[in-house]
C-alpha cells in the first residue's frame, strides 16, 4: 500500500477522478431514469453509450476524414465536436428506444416476472457489443486529437486541461438541462408521475408506452455525449469499454441512491474520486477492482445509496 | 406457423405422458441405452456412422470433454437459478476457484511449493469453491432479484481481476504444469495422458452420473420442496416453517461446489490455468444454457448445456459469407435469451409447473396496456 | 374422544392441549402500535387469546385487523408493546421460528405454492418440524425415508379431516375456490400449531360453504388448536366464535362474547359508518 503515492498525487488523482466521474454521471443518469420509471436495470445501457463514443469517430473519420494523426483546434475544432456530439446523441438515443421497443416492450405486453427483463437486458447488451466488435475486430480504433489534454494552467500546483474544463462544464450542463425538464416541464411531470405510479398516470390520460421510451430516449441522449467527451479524454476506443463504463456508471446510479437525478452526479463523482484514490494507493491494476468492489459493499449493505430513501418498512 | 409449434408442444407432452406412464423397466432400459450410448461416443468406429454430427474441425473427443463440462456447470447453476429461483450471473467465478485452487495447490509455477498430486487437491478444491459459495451467499441472500444478480456478477468480476493483477494468482502467466488425474494401464502408459481425451470425458460422464442422482435426490425430498416453496412464495414459505435463508445458502453452496468440481477436472486436463480463462461471457453462456434447457429442469440443463457447448463448437472452422461463424457465438446466444424470453421464457423442455405460471401471468396483463 | 382425534391426524401436542385449562393464556397482544411512516396502524391495541378457544377479529374495512395478524404471525414488527406467545416473547423473532413454536396462518388471497400438488404443498408444512438435514437427503439416509414417509401420512391424513383427499395428486392452481382455502388450511395445520390464524376463510363462499367451514373450524377446536379467526361475515362470526374483538382504525372499541359485543353502541357505529358532518 503506497500511501506517499497517495498523497504526493493527491491533486492530480482528485481532479481526474472528478473528471471521469463526469462521464460516469452522465451514463449514470441513463440507468437511474430507467430504474425510476420501470424498476428496471437496464444492462444495454452500456453498449448504448459505446454506441455515442463509436459514431463519434465514425463521424470523425467518414464524414470528416480525420485520423488518429490528425488535430484540430479553435473553431474547427468546436464544429467536429458539435457534429459528433449532434450524431452519437443520436444513435444512442436511437439505439436505446430501439432496444425498449424490441426486447422490453413485449415483455411488459406478456406481463413477464422481473427476472425476463434483466436476462433479455443482459441478451440485448451481448448482442451489441459483440457487433461492435465484429465491426471493429476487436481491435482498438484511434481517433484525431480535438482537444487538448496538456495542461492548460495549474490551480495549487494540479494541472488542469482544457479537456477536462470541457467534460466537466458539459456534464454539468447536461444536468442542469435535465434536471429542469425533468421537474418544471410538463413531460417532465409526465415522467415523474409514471415513475410514481404508472397505473394510475394511465388513468390521468398519460400515455405510459410514450413516456417510457422518452425515458429510454433521455438517457440515450446523454450516453451519447458522454461517449464523446470519452473519446476526448481516453482517445483511443475498444468495443470492451462499454461493459466496464457500464457497470461503473450503474455503480455511480446506486451509490447516489438509484433513481435519484442528483444523486447519479454524486454518485458519478464520488465513484470517479475513490477509484483514483485507490489506485494512488494499490496501483493502476487495482482501480477497476475498487470500482467492483465498491458496488459490491454497497449492494450488500446499503442498497440505497446515499440519497436514496430507506426501503426497510416495518419488516421483522 | 402456430399450428406447428402447437402439434410440436403436443408430441412432447405426449411423449412426456408416456415417459411417465411407462413401467419401471421401461425406464430403466431406456435410460441404460443412453447411458451407454454416451459412453460409446467418443470412439471413432462408433461415431462415424453418426454423420454430420462429429465435429470435423477438432478432435470430436476434446469436444465431447468440453461439452460434458458445460452440461455439469449448467446442472450446478440449474440447483441455483432453476430450483431455488436466485439469479447468479457471476456462477462461472465458481469455476475459477475450482481450477485456481487446483493450480495453485499443484502446479510447481505455484508460490505454495507443495506440489500435491491432482486428486489431492482435489477436495480441496471443492471444499474451498463450497466456502466460495457460502461467503458470497451469506451477506447477499437476503438481496431479492436484480441486486442479487448484479452482486453476484460484481463478485465474479472481482475474483477474476484479482486473479488477472495478483501476483500469487499470477495473471496472464498462469500456471502451468498441472498434474493430470491419476492412473494407469497394465502397460504402465497413464490412463490420463495428454494425446487422449477420451478417459477425462468419461471421468466428468461418470462423475455428472453421480451429481445427478445427488440433485435428484435432493429434489425428491424435503430439500426440493423447500426450493420450490421458495421459488414460488418466498414469504408464504417463511411462514409454513421453511428456513428459507439456510436453503438458499445451500442452493449456492451446492451449485458453487459443481462449479468447482468443474474447474478442478478442467485444470486436470488443460494443464494450464491464467485468468484468461475466465471471462464474465462464460457465465451468460452458461446461464443461456440454463434457460435454453428450460430452468428448474434438471433434463432440460443437461440438454441446454449440450446443445450450447455443442453449437459453440459445431461453429468452429465453419464459414459463412466470408465470417467464421465462431466469432458470431456470443451474439447469436446474446439473441437467444432476447428470443427465449419473447417467445418461450420457460425454455425448450417444457416443465409444467413453469409453462402455466407464465401462461397466468400472460392472463394476468391489466387491459390499456 | 377429542385427544384420539387429535393423535389421529398427528396432532400429539393438541391432544394435550385439549385437556388443559381452556382459561390459560395462549397468546397475549400487549399493548402493541404499529406504524407505517405517518399512519397508525395499530393503536395500543391488547387482547388475549386463550387456549381452546376461538376469538373472532372483526372490525370495518381499514380497521387493522390484516396488520394484526401479520403482527402476530411475525410478518410485520411493532412500533411499541410486545406480543407473547405461552409467555415468550415473539416480536422481533423471524417468521419460521414464530411457526415452528406453534403458530399458523392462512392467507386472505390465498397463497399456495400452485405449481405442486395438493399434497405436495401439505407436505411443505409436514416438513417444518423435520430434521432432515440436506446431506441426509442426498445420501437418502434412514432419517429421510422415516420422515418422508410419516410427512406423507400426515398430509394425507389431513387432506382427509379438511375434505379434499380426492384432490390429493392434483396441482393447487387447478383446484377449485373452495378446495384451494381448505387445502390452505390443511397446510397450516400440518405445522403442528397450537394457533391457527384464518385471515378472511370464508371470502367469496356460497352460504352452504360457510355452514361447512363453521363445521371444520369446530373440529379443528375439538383437536385442540387455538383459532383466531379474521372475517367480516357475521353470521359466521358469531355461530362460531367464542369471544370476539372488535377494531376500528387500529383501536380496540370492544371485547367479550358475541352476542354481547354486537349490540354495543360503538360498535354499531363502527360498522354503520360516517357522521353526517364527514360526509
Amino acid at each position: 500500500m503506497d500511501i506517499n503515492g497517495l498523497f504526493s498525487n493527491f491533486g492530480e488523482l482528485t481532479t481526474t477522478g472528478l473528471t471521469q466521474g463526469a462521464i460516469y454521471a452522465l451514463v449514470a443518469l441513463g440507468y437511474t431514469l430507467v430504474y425510476g420509471v420501470l424498476r428496471l436495470i437496464n444492462f444495454a445501457h452500456s453498449e448504448v453509450f459505446i454506441t455515442g463514443a463509436f459514431f463519434a469517430v465514425w463521424t470523425w473519420q467518414f464524414v470528416w476524414g480525420l485520423n488518429q494523426d490528425s488535430t484540430a483546434g479553435g473553431l474547427v475544432a468546436v464544429a467536429y465536436l458539435v457534429s459528433a456530439m449532434l450524431v452519437a446523441a443520436v444513435a444512442s438515443a436511437v439505439v436505446a428506444s430501439a432496444v425498449e421497443v424490441v426486447a422490453y416492450r413485449p415483455l411488459r405486453k406478456r406481463n413477464a416476472p422481473p427476472l425476463a427483463f434483466l436476462i433479455t437486458a443482459i441478451g440485448a447488451s451481448i448482442v451489441l457489443s459483440e457487433a461492435y466488435a465484429i465491426l471493429t475486430r476487436r481491435r482498438p480504433t484511434g481517433m484525431p486529437t480535438l482537444v487538448s489534454t496538456e495542461p492548460l494552467f495549474h490551480i495549487g500546483g494540479v494541472p488542469i486541461s482544457a479537456a477536462d474544463l470541457l467534460i466537466v462544464s458539459a456534464a454539468l450542463v447536461m444536468m442542469i438541462v435535465l434536471d429542469i425538464f425533468i421537474n418544471r416541464s410538463r413531460i417532465g411531470r409526465g415522467i415523474r408521475a409514471v415513475a410514481q405510479d404508472a397505473n394510475t398516470a394511465a388513468l390521468m390520460g398519460i400515455n405510459k408506452d410514450r413516456i417510457i421510451l422518452l425515458v429510454f430516449l433521455t438517457g440515450g441522449l446523454m450516453a451519447g455525449i458522454a461517449g464523446v467527451l470519452f473519446n476526448v479524454r481516453i482517445g483511443v476506443l475498444t468495443y470492451s469499454v462499454g461493459f466496464l463504463m457500464g457497470i461503473k456508471a450503474f455503480t455511480a446510479a446506486v451509490l447516489g441512491g438509484i433513481g435519484n437525478l442528483r444523486g447519479a452526479l454524486l454518485g458519478g463523482l464520488l465513484l470517479g474520486v475513490t477509484e483514483n484514490y485507490a489506485s494512488g494507493l494499490f496501483g493502476t491494476n487495482w482501480k477497476d477492482f475498487t470500482a467492483f468492489a465498491v458496488l459490491v459493499v454497497l449492494l450488500m449493505f446499503r442498497p440505497t445509496g446515499l440519497l436514496g430513501e430507506s426501503l426497510r418498512g416495518v419488516r421483522a | 406457423m402456430t399450428a406447428l409449434v402447437a402439434r410440436i408442444r403436443a408430441g412432447r407432452e405426449a411423449i412426456g405422458v408416456r415417459w411417465r406412464q411407462a413401467p419401471r423397466w421401461t425406464r430403466w432400459t431406456v435410460i441404460a441405452a443412453i447411458i451407454a450410448f454416451f459412453y460409446a461416443l467418443p470412439n471413432k468406429e462408433f461415431y462415424q456412422y453418426l454423420g454430420p454430427i462429429p465435429t470435423t474441425g477438432s478432435n470430436f473427443g476434446q469436444v465431447l470433454f468440453t461439452i460434458s463440462i458445460y452440461v455439469l456447470l449448467a446442472v450446478g447453476l440449474n440447483i441455483v437459478v432453476g430450483y431455488a429461483g436466485l439469479l447468479d450471473l457471476g456462477y462461472f467465478g465458481f469455476f475459477a476457484v475450482g481450477a485456481y485452487t487446483v493450480a495453485v495447490l499443484t502446479s510447481p509455477a505455484s508460490d505454495l511449493k507443495t506440489q500435491w498430486p491432482w486428486l489431492m487437491a482435489l477436495p480441496v478444491a471443492l471444499v474451498v469453491a463450497m466456502i466460495s459459495g457460502v461467503l458470497l451467499g451469506m451477506p447477499t441472500l437476503r438481496l431479492r432479484g436484480d441486486y442479487l444478480a448484479i452482486v453476484t456478477l460484481g463478485f465474479a468480476e472481482m475474483i477474476r481481476l484479482a486473479a488477472t493483477s495478483s501476483e500469487f494468482l499470477k495473471g496472464q502467466r498462469g500456471f502451468n504444469q498441472i498434474p493430470h488425474p491419476p492412473g494407469r494401464y497394465a502397460d504402465g502408459r497413464p490412463v490420463f495422458g495428454v494425446l487422449d481425451p477420451r478417459p477425462y470425458y468419461w471421468l466428468v460422464l461418470t462423475l455428472i452420473i453421480l451429481v445427478l442422482i445427488a440433485v435428484r435426490n435432493l429434489s425428491n425430498s424435503r430439500v426440493g420442496r423447500a426450493w420450490v416453496a421458495i421459488r414460488e412464495d418466498e414469504d408464504a414459505a417463511q411462514l409454513m416453517g421453511v428456513p428459507t435463508f439456510k436453503f438458499k445458502l445451500w442452493a449456492f453452496a451446492a451449485g458453487a461446489v459443481i462449479g468447482g468440481l468443474a474447474g478442478a477436472l478442467f485444470a486436470g486436463k488443460q494443464n494450464f490455468v491464467n485468468s484468461q480463462n475466465f471471462e464474465l461471457l462464460n457465465s451468460i453462456i452458461i446461464l443461456a444454457a440454463v434457460i435454453f434447457g428450460g430452468s428448474g429442469n434438471l433434463v432440460g440443463a443437461i440438454v441446454g448445456g449440450g446443445l450450447v457447448a455443442y453449437l459453440i463448437e459445431r461453429f468452429r472452422g465453419v464459414e459463412l459469407f466470408g465470417w467464421e461463424l465462431y466469432e458470431f457465438r456470443f451474439m447469436f446466444f446474446g439473441a437467444v435469451l432476447i428470443i427465449m424470453m419473447i417467445f418461450r421464457p420457460q425454455g425448450l423442455i417444457p416443465n409444467r409447473r413453469r409453462a402455466a405460471e407464465f401462461a397466468d401471468r400472460r392472463r394476468e396483463v391489466t387491459v390499456g396496456q | 374422544m377429542v385427544s384420539d382425534t387429535a393423535r389421529g391426524v398427528g396432532h400429539p401436542q393438541a391432544a394435550e392441549a385439549a385437556a388443559a385449562d381452556p382459561r390459560e393464556p395462549l397468546l397475549e397482544v400487549d399493548h402493541v402500535t404499529l406504524r407505517f411512516g405517518g399512519v397508525v396502524a395499530l393503536d395500543e391495541v391488547s387482547f388475549t387469546i386463550h387456549k381452546g378457544e376461538i376469538l373472532g377479529l372483526i372490525g370495518p374495512n381499514g380497521a387493522g385487523k390484516t396488520t394484526c395478524f401479520n403482527a402476530i404471525t411475525g410478518i410485520y414488527r411493532p412500533t411499541q408493546g410486545e406480543i407473547r406467545f405461552r409467555g415468550v416473547r415473539i416480536t422481533g423473532k423471524k417468521r419460521h421460528h414464530i411457526t415452528r413454536m406453534g403458530i399458523a396462518r392462512t392467507f386472505q388471497n390465498i397463497r399456495l405454492f400452485p405449481e405442486m400438488t395438493a399434497l405436495e404443498n401439505v407436505q411443505v408444512g409436514a416438513d417444518a418440524h423435520h430434521k432432515t438435514s440436506v446431506l441426509s437427503a442426498m445420501l437418502r439416509l434412514p432419517r429421510h425415508w422415516r420422515e418422508e414417509r410419516e410427512g406423507r401420512e400426515k398430509a394425507e391424513r389431513l387432506l382427509e379431516f379438511v375434505g379434499i383427499r380426492d384432490r390429493m395428486h392434483d396441482m393447487a392452481r387447478n383446484l377449485s375456490y373452495g378446495e384451494q382455502r381448505r387445502l390452505e388450511i390443511a397446510r397450516a395445520l400440518a405445522t403442528d400449531p397450537q394457533l391457527l390464524c384464518l385471515d378472511e376463510p370464508a371470502a367469496g363462499f356460497t352460504p352452504a360453504e360457510k355452514e361447512e367451514l363453521l363445521q371444520l373450524i369446530r373440529r379443528i377446536r375439538d383437536l385442540g388448536v387455538t383459532v383466531l379467526l379474521v372475517e367480516h361475515d357475521m353470521k359466521l362470526v358469531m355461530g362460531v366464535t367464542d369471544r370476539v374483538v372488535v377494531l376500528e382504525f387500529g383501536k380496540k372499541i370492544a371485547e367479550g362474547p358475541p352476542a354481547e359485543v354486537r349490540q354495543d353502541p360503538r360498535v354499531i357505529a363502527a360498522y354503520l359508518g360516517v357522521p353526517d358532518d364527514a360526509a
